[in-house]
């Protein structure tokens, strides 16, 4: 692996996600953890939890690339669809405020959770750096909840359903709301990790839980069809691109 | 199929119609649960580092993105989808 088809896959990919950006309609802040409000100390771990992941998910890109096809573009596509779904404001009338999707489900079962992580670091950085959306501090925060906890939650909990014989439609379902619920849960772990004073971290963490259910609780069940609609889509028309449906064809 | 459509649509006008007609202020979580949150405990968000949401300086952000996007993508089309079948090509004439 020459460093020059690595730089080159690398402004690929940015290339597709700095187009997503251009279809951005403006910025949109909501799950993102944004600049200045982690302490230092618990910014810095949460880099550090974030760093082998996004390394594992540039290693099994390099490894699945070669000789793969149509997968390269197809990774960039899906990671310019997560920046564009993780920015865009959809209001949700129940609660009067507006809260974004993070598309990580569909993706993690698309191009897998590791390289989930690495999509979801690159349109992370993009929005912390164009858009005032999270910010550079708490990128690492950002990260690990948005890319790695919310794919290998979805991820796991679409095996699992396929695993018990249940449709893959309902798989997909399952792993787009979870998620967005595990993506959200993370933050508000991080936020009650970070912020709470001595004997308040259970409170806070289930104070602001309880706040994002009347915005998540629509939002991760509109993801999930979302993501059962568009995993049926590509399964009906290049059952290749997804991974266990290869597989079951290969059997 | 159908049936799933017109769910689809008649949820999608149900969910547009009570956006237009509730008065709300549409503001994001993040101001209205995680900065109360951050502020509640003193620590409120900096300043973004590179503030783009300034005047037209965010349309300038978006339309720079799209050309750089739209011109690297071009640049590596062949790349990105593949060059043309050269059979099909062909068969085409």
């Amino acid at each position: 692996m020459t460093i020059t088809t690595t730089t080159r896959r690398a402004a690929r990919l940015t290339a597709l996600a700095l187009a997503g950006l251009a279809l951005a309609p403006e910025p949109a802040l909501a799950m993102h953890i944004s600049e200045g409000i982690l302490p230092a100390p618990w910014a810095l771990l949460w880099y550090a939890v974030a760093a082998p992941f996004v390394w594992m998910g540039i290693r099994t890109l390099n490894q699945c690339s070669p000789g793969a096809g149509v997968f390269k573009p197809f990774v960039g596509l899906v990671g310019a669809a997560v920046f564009i779904i993780s920015c865009m404001p959809i209001p949700v009338p129940v609660a009067g405020t507006t809260a974004h999707p993070c598309g990580v489900g569909l993706a993690a079962i698309l191009v897998g959770p590791w390289i989930t992580t690495l999509i979801s670091s690159v349109a992370l950085a993009l929005q912390a750096l164009f858009l005032a959306h999270g910010g550079i501090t708490t990128l690492g925060a950002n990260i690990t909840s948005m890319g790695v906890f919310g794919p290998f939650a979805a991820y796991a909990a679409f095996r699992l359903v396929m695993a018990m014989g249940v449709s893959g439609r309902a798989a997909a379902f399952t792993a787009g709301v979870v998620g967005d619920w595990v993506t959200y849960m993370g933050t508000s772990l991080f936020l009650a990790l970070g912020l709470s004073g001595p004997g308040e971290f259970w409170g806070m963490f289930a104070g602001i839980m309880v706040a994002f259910v009347p915005t998540q609780l629509p939002l991760g069940i509109l993801e999930g069809f979302v993501s059962a609609g568009a995993y049926e889509f590509i399964r009906q028309r290049r059952p290749e691109l997804i991974p266990t449906q290869a597989r079951e064809a290969a059997a | 199929m159908n049936r799933i459509l017109v769910a689809g649509a008649a949820l999608a006008a149900l969910w547009g119609g009570a956006v237009l007609f509730i008065p709300a202020t549409w503001i994001g979580i993040d101001e209205g649960i995680v900065g109360k949150v951050a502020e509640r405990a003193g620590r409120p968000a900096w300043e973004p580092f590179i503030n783009t949401d300034q005047g037209d300086l965010l349309l300038f952000v978006f339309l720079a993105a799209g050309v750089a996007g739209g011109f690297v993508m071009g640049y590596y089309f062949r790349e990105l989808f593949g060059a043309p079948d050269k059979t099909e090509r062909e068969a085409k004439r």
